[in-house]
């Protein structure tokens, strides 16, 4: 009896030494630098494959009314953090202003009277999160071609980085602004608005009032919230930890089409 | 493969089962699908509910959910799939991790990494996804132009009639296996299990799993639409996924069943022994 319980009590330790050392293998695995670069190469070989499929201009799947989602989900920030963001909020942003600057040749300051005199895009898309639900809503902007053809890229802008207002989940570097960035073929997609309106009314705060970037063919991290400021640059080397975006820098794709 | 015997010991005779290409893809593909299974269930651990349709978010109906209840102080694990729900703490829902009950999807021991983290469970998940399209693509073309699925696969015409596929299912229920010539060729129930993995379960993985792709949806926009939408895609993703594991565990079983060292070598070295003795059925 004494025996056949330590015997058991014996092999259930061994065998949870076995199962630790093949979890901890795997972990180790994943978190080994090199095997992590291997892995990382995929995502090289699904850009192209997928800029060679969908080429510049191919839209994302667009639906009717009856497709809207019945609540579509707050994701992220729900409400920007400090003052500065709850003063523009408290004047229904009639203070706030969009920056376009960075490698461009007229830098632009526009108000949201200023957005909405430009020649809108509605369209009703399906929003993907990388956790993997989905949402479809009726998105109103003006197009980013539109201000960047205004605001006139130099010859080697290359990227359009999209600052925001929200910080989140702020990390111990300091490292809390949102921010995302496209390349000039998404920022040029006609898909590719910046909206201030969803549903058929202005945009709420929760889903990032004044201004979001919608970048259709791509998850939905890319789609900022609260944006501020769009800067043209040739490289994103320099911002935050350099990976191109909030979520990149924690480890997700920077191209998101996946 | 059905050909001349190789090599003549005693009674057993070895003949040769399994090309290169087939040993090499079987194994790359075994490979995968461990690492597939492991990093999909954490990016499912992300957000444990499969719905119905084009969209489906938190507000929404879930068809299948994996979930808690009872707060955070004692949580009950439970598997929702349609109006059943089944309690499942310790494994689904509720397990254990470090030696506390903690609230997730599937339990740390089967998901890559075994901590919760999405983005390193999507790296892993879509390296091996390239693998094992790539991996595929060798071996359908190879089983085309090589003649091994035609060969192999294929049930021959006795093979189809009531009578025998009769008797093969009783001699499976039995756990007996063809011995003498006719363990030359797969049987019947395997080969159309076979046939049911290579043509409709692997490929509605790659298929499903493209769809979940919002770029892949912009440049075949027939994708969503074949399978009514991205999260039904996503629930189908998730159930062939669940049908690949159990044909995973009745394959392996059926392995040892029949002959570890046997099966293990054919599929290593592609010499398979059969008795000659017992003469041809």
């Amino acid at each position: 009896m004494t025996l056949s319980f330590n015997r058991r009590r014996l092999l259930k330790g061994a065998a949870s030494l076995v199962g630790a050392s093949v979890l901890s293998g795997c972990d180790a695995l994943v978190t080994n630098d090199s095997a992590n670069s291997v892995v990382q190469s995929a995502e090289t070989l699904t850009k192209a494959v997928q800029r060679t499929l969908l080429g510049r201009h191919q839209l994302a799947q667009e639906f009717t009314e009856a497709d809207l989602s019945p609540d579509f989900k707050v994701n992220g920030t729900d409400y920007p953090e400090g003052d500065a963001y709850a003063r523009l909020a408290d004047t229904n942003f009639a203070d706030w202003r969009l920056i376009v600057d960075g490698k461009v040749r007229a830098p632009l300051e526009l108000s949201l009277a200023d957005l909405k005199r430009f020649p809108s895009r509605t369209q009703i898309t399906r929003h993907d999160c990388v956790e993997g639900w989905s949402a479809i809503g009726k998105w109103t902007g003006v197009p980013l071609k539109t201000l960047l053809d205004a605001a006139g890229p130099q010859i080697d802008a290359r990227y359009a980085v999209f600052h925001c207002a929200d910080r989140y989940e702020e990390a111990a570097d300091g490292n809390g602004n949102y921010y995302e960035s496209i390349d000039l073929v998404d920022a040029y997609h006609p898909q590719t608005i910046l909206a201030y309106a969803m549903n058929g009314k202005d945009l709420t705060i929760g889903h990032g009032a004044p201004l979001r970037l919608r970048v259709e063919r791509q998850l939905g991290y890319k789609h900022a919230k609260y944006v501020m400021r769009i800067e043209l640059v040739d490289s994103f080397a320099n911002i935050a930890r350099g990976r191109g975006g909030f979520w990149e820098d924690r480890g997700y794709e920077w191209y998101a089409g996946i | 493969m059905a050909l001349p015997a190789a090599k003549k010991t005693n009674e057993r005779v070895l003949v040769w089962r399994h090309s290169l290409l087939v040993r090499s893809t079987h194994w790359i593909n075994a490979l995968c699908l461990v690492f597939l299974l492991m990093s999909g269930l954490q990016i499912f651990n992300a957000h444990p509910r499969l719905y119905i349709g084009k969209y489906g978010a938190d507000a929404d109906r879930a068809f299948i959910s994996a979930g808690a209840r009872g707060g955070q102080a004692s949580p009950q694990g439970y598997l929702q799939v349609g109006p059943l729900t089944i309690p499942t703490t310790g494994v689904i829902g509720v397990s254990n991790q470090n030696g506390e009950a903690v609230i997730r999807g599937f339990p740390s021991w089967i998901t890559l990494p075994g901590y919760q983290d999405l983005a390193t469970g999507r790296r892993w998940h879509f390296f091996f996804a390239w693998l094992f399209v790539l991996n595929g693509l060798a071996y359908m073309i190879y089983g085309i132009f090589a003649g091994h699925f035609r060969r192999d696969l294929v049930p021959s015409g006795d093979q189809l009639t009531a009578a025998h596929l009769k008797r093969e299912i009783a001699d499976h229920a039995r756990l007996r296996f063809p011995k003498g010539e006719e363990a030359r060729r797969y049987n019947a129930l395997q080969k159309i299990a076979y046939l049911a993995v290579i043509f409709i379960l692997l490929p509605l993985m790659i298929l499903t799993g493209i769809t979940m792709s919002p770029g892949m949806d912009a440049a075949l926009p027939w994708l969503a639409d074949l399978f009514g939408g991205r999260q039904t895609a996503r629930t189908i993703h998730f159930i062939s996924a669940s049908l690949l594991v159990a044909f995973v565990i009745v394959h392996l079983f059926m392995v040892v069943a029949s002959g570890l060292w046997n099966n293990l070598r054919s599929m290593v070295t592609g010499r398979y022994a059969i008795e000659e003795s017992e003469g041809p059925k």
